[in-house]
């Protein structure tokens, strides 16, 4: 009896800019259900953070209570992470960005973590604009106490244990869109050719990036009456189209129709190309998003892809006007800068 | 692709790399398994049962199952599996009780079994259990065949080939020794129901047109009758400096036994290049090891003799040269001859088959170079009941094969006596059994470590050179086998897809610490090869395909580097994976041979 990942990876396994494979973006093995579609997104933010050949050392990863919480010990193991407290994620996020803005911050939050115990904390760090990826790994119920409805689940899905829920469904991109989300997307956590470029271009987008991904959990809510189970969820995704992330500008070759096609230039110069699948959409407009959105949602279908994106907008450090570099390389000086200055911000205030 | 036919034994048979690549494809990584459990009995009568000779083998086969095994291809060096066959035979207890009964009453069939080398017992072996009366005619005083005269003591002692032609011989054969077979017309016109012919590859090659053949003749030997004849003791002694030509396994026995009856600077003088030398490179590297240098594209020119007697070889210096299509030739670099003094010769440049004792017009065709035409899965001759096998079937070879043939030859021979098609052959015995015993609990050790192969320890070097007999290799001790036989990854331990039970959910495609498995857009196989997570550039190794699934793709695993870990079907939460034990038997004569 065993339960080790071995040692051993594929003699052929690609390198990155780094020289890295995707071993070294590796976390230990998971103690989620077999099947979880956690695990799935976790090999997702590998694949990604390996693809953007992201020095793992330079990630920090967040997160609070849940399954879903729990999966950052799962990936990225030489990364920093902090397992803090239920619903709380953002505001530990918040304090590790405004201390060091260098790192790359992914926090990983459920629909527990989000739209119920930490709504508050989600609404606020949405409208701060805090430069991160928040993903959120939504499967509609509490896997961690035995699977009851959450707040995202959708009115007559049922779970496991029966009973349709009777109340309105959270849905975390529409609020993400009105809250003033810079980069909302919905994805899903069988579909990676989808997950790893929005992953990519979330990495890479300077601003509040919110991907709610639909993640069935198949202990609990993977029943034929759920709304979050793989059957359902297969069979009514739709794709606002097909996402390409491309890391350096370049000349794009795919044909397909321009009036289908977005193209998107992020803040650090990667590009994002949306062939679109449906013509009126347009992902920098937040109204034609939340239209799309409830369009497709009253079909009774579920609309994933990117739906919004604002590329050129201010992060946290940049409204508020903090220091560049992160507190640490700051010297006494600089941090105490003694009273002289203080009188200064006094008589300012006058 | 069309989805892969899991049911045709030969699918799974091919993942086993080790027992594929075993002529007599013995069930390697189910002898390992066994070895790890200290059940050394058992572990070597699944040996006994497919190759006949596990403690001879263990000590001397040429090993073809190593280059295969895919530890190899995850890391640097294949499981030591020739020397964990030893351990199995080293530390088993007494098995005369597990050997199939002999019936009393004999089923009134003769056959007359020519040479008792490793061909003929093991057709002996596949038939006395079925009552067969068998008569094995060798001109040596001892069964054995090459497996006695031309392996050295030092390499494979007397007591361990005596044992294992012992538990054969004792079937009740009637052994007809000292007696060479010199008409095969005269067997014919005896009452034989089959004749069987093991007579081996007798002759060895010689360089009879080179200048000085003849008159150094006295210290001239052919590699293989000098071995057979230290062998024997007919011969005990050899001059001080010796030089070996020829670069084969037989060379190394050659040099290396000179080198313990009183050659003290002997070397071995090879036209090709060190690094395609035919010598497997572990008897290479025992070779140097024993101080006897390999000394490279040289090509003898001459035997020089004065006043009568050998004083050296003379050899001109080449370079192995290739041409577009990758063929060798070897070019003299226009450097001067060179002179190597010598006491002896011991030409090993190869055997080849002679079959002097067969008249031509008895019905058995021979091809243009002298070999008996054949059917290559039944070891028929152009006379019904005339059947080869070993060496003198197809060239020299090696034990493990001339046992293979021993087996299908004894199938033929029973078919033949019973009046069937000798074409129409039984398949081989399979099984596929799940291993399943909990979430994380399978019935086999699916843990793969990172231990590096285990070296055998060698007994000292100076009082190994004192001894012609004294086994050099020591084998494994008990923990050494253990920590070796767990670096098996149980290759025959099936991954199992059933493509209706699959949600496809990725937990097997996330898990896959080789990456292994995908779900792709169905395609021919050279598209399907190129578009795998990890290109599967080894065609040698096949995908294994799914039906479609609820999305319409399929499932791709490629074989290649498979762990056999079952993470795969740990992670998948309907069971849509399994990890089944694939049991492989070729089909013998007597249906059990073990009890």
């Amino acid at each position: 009896m065993t339960y080790h990942l071995p040692e051993f990876r594929h003699p052929d396994l690609p390198t990155n800019e780094l020289g890295y494979t995707k071993k070294q973006y590796e976390g230990a093995i998971s103690t989620l259900c077999a099947g979880c579609g956690h695990d799935s997104i976790s090999a997702g933010i590998i694949q990604a953070c390996f693809e953007l050949s992201i020095e793992p050392h330079k990630v920090a990863k967040i997160s609070g209570i849940g399954c879903s919480s729990k999966t950052p010990t799962y990936f990225l193991g030489n990364s920093h992470g902090f397992n803090s407290v239920h619903g709380r994620m953002p505001s530990v996020a918040t304090g590790a960005n405004l201390a060091n803005r260098e790192l790359t911050y992914i926090g990983v939050s459920g629909d527990g973590d989000s739209a119920s115990i930490g709504m508050g904390q989600f609404a606020h760090v949405v409208r701060r604009n805090l430069n991160m990826l928040y993903l959120v790994e939504n499967n509609g119920c509490y896997g961690l106490t035995k699977g009851q409805d959450s707040a995202t689940a959708d009115v007559g899905s049922m779970s496991k244990k029966g009973a349709a829920n009777p109340f309105q469904p959270v849905d975390l991109c529409t609020l993400a869109i009105d809250l003033g989300a810079t980069f909302v997307a919905r994805s899903f956590s069988g579909d990676k050719d989808q997950l790893v470029p929005l992953i990519k271009a979330a990495i890479s987008h300077s601003g509040f990036a919110f991907i709610d991904v639909i993640s069935p959990c198949v202990t609990f809510n993977n029943t034929a009456a759920s709304t979050k189970s793989y059957e359902f969820v297969r069979e009514h995704i739709e794709a606002t189209g097909k996402t390409d992330f491309i890391p350096v500008r370049q000349e794009i070759t795919a044909d397909y129709d321009p009036g289908f096609t977005q193209e998107v230039t992020l803040h650090d110069g990667s590009v994002i190309h949306l062939y679109k699948n449906d013509e009126d959409l347009d992902v920098r407009n937040r109204l034609s998003a939340l239209q799309a959105i409830h369009k497709y949602k009253d079909k009774g279908e579920i609309l994933t892809g990117l739906l919004y994106l604002d590329p050129d907008c201010e992060d946290l450090h940049e409204i508020i006007g903090s220091v560049e570099k992160p507190l640490r390389d700051l010297d006494e000086k600089a941090l105490c800068p003694g009273n002289q200055a203080l009188g200064a911000i006094n008589d300012s205030l006058r | 692709m069309k989805p892969t036919d899991i049911k045709n034994p030969e699918y799974f048979h091919q993942v086993v790399d080790c027992q594929y690549a075993c002529p007599a494809h013995t069930p390697v990584p189910e002898y390992i398994r066994l070895i790890a459990q200290q059940r050394y009995t058992d572990a070597y009568m699944i040996n006994w049962e497919s190759n006949v000779f596990p403690g001879v083998l263990g000590r001397t086969c040429d090993r073809p199952c190593e280059p295969a095994c895919r530890r190899g291809r995850v890391e640097e060096e294949p499981v030591a599996i020739c020397r964990l066959k030893r351990v199995a035979a080293d530390f088993k207890d007494d098995i005369t009780s597990r050997l199939p009964d002999i019936p009393k009453e004999k089923n009134g069939r003769k056959i007359a079994l020519v040479g008792a080398g490793p061909a003929s017992l093991t057709v002996a072996r596949d038939l006395a259990p079925l009552g067969y009366e068998l008569d094995v005619y060798d001109e040596q005083p001892i069964a054995g065949g090459f497996m006695r005269s031309q392996i050295p003591s030092f390499r494979l002692p007397a007591t361990v080939l005596d044992e294992e032609v012992g538990y054969i011989l004792d079937m009740g054969l009637t052994t007809h020794f000292n007696h060479y077979v010199d008409s095969l017309k005269g067997l014919l016109d005896q009452d034989y129901d089959a004749i069987f012919v093991g007579s081996g590859a007798p002759r060895g090659r010689d360089l009879p047109d080179l200048p000085g053949r003849q008159e150094g003749d006295a210290s001239i030997h052919i590699g293989i009758d000098w071995l057979s004849n230290v062998a024997f003791e007919h011969i005990e002694k050899i001059g001080k400096r010796v030089i070996v030509l020829g670069g084969g396994n037989t060379a190394m026995d050659c040099c290396r036994t000179a080198r313990r009856v009183g050659g003290n600077d002997v070397k071995v003088i090879v036209r090709s290049p060190f690094d395609s030398m035919k010598a497997s490179t572990w008897e290479k590297e025992d070779a140097v090891h024993e101080g006897i240098p390999i000394v490279d594209n040289h090509v003898p020119l001459e035997f020089v003799v004065e006043d009568g007697k050998l004083v050296g070889m003379r050899f001109e210096k080449v370079s192995a040269v290739f041409d577009e299509k990758g063929k060798r030739s070897l070019i003299p670099t226009g450097e001067e001859p060179v002179l190597f003094p010598c006491d002896e010769v011991l030409v090993a440049i190869g055997q080849e088959n002679s079959f002097p004792w067969i008249e031509k017009d008895i019905g058995i065709e021979f091809d243009n170079w002298g070999m008996p035409v054949l059917n290559a899965k039944t070891f028929q001759s152009s006379c019904a009941k005339v059947f080869f096998g070993g060496d003198s079937a197809f060239g020299p070879e090696n034990i493990i094969t001339a046992v293979a043939h021993g087996h299908q030859a004894a199938v033929s021979i029973d078919l033949f006596c019973d009046g069937k098609q000798v074409n129409q052959r039984l398949p081989p015995g399979t099984n596929l059994l799940s291993t399943k015993m909990g979430i994380h609990e399978w019935s086999y050790d699916n843990d793969v470590t990172t231990d590096v192969r285990k070296i055998v320890p060698l007994v000292e070097l100076t009082s190994a050179l004192q001894n012609r007999t004294m086994e050099v290799e020591l084998g494994f001790d008990v923990q050494t086998a253990f920590d070796e036989a767990e670096r098996c990854l149980n290759c025959d331990v099936q991954t199992v897809f059933t493509d209706d039970k699959c949600i496809e959910c990725d937990a097997c495609v996330d898990i896959c610490p080789m990456d292994c498995i995908n779900f792709i857009e169905n395609n021919d196989e050279p598209e399907l090869r190129q578009s795998l997570r990890v290109k599967a550039v080894n065609a040698d190794q096949d995908l294994y395909v799914s039906g479609n699934l609820e999305t319409g793709r399929v499932m791709v695993k490629d074989e290649d580097v498979c762990l056999h870990c079952g993470l795969c079907a740990e992670r998948c939460p309907t069971a849509a994976w399994d990890m089944q034990q694939f049991f492989y038997q070729v089909t013998k004569a007597a249906p059990l041979c073990i009890k």
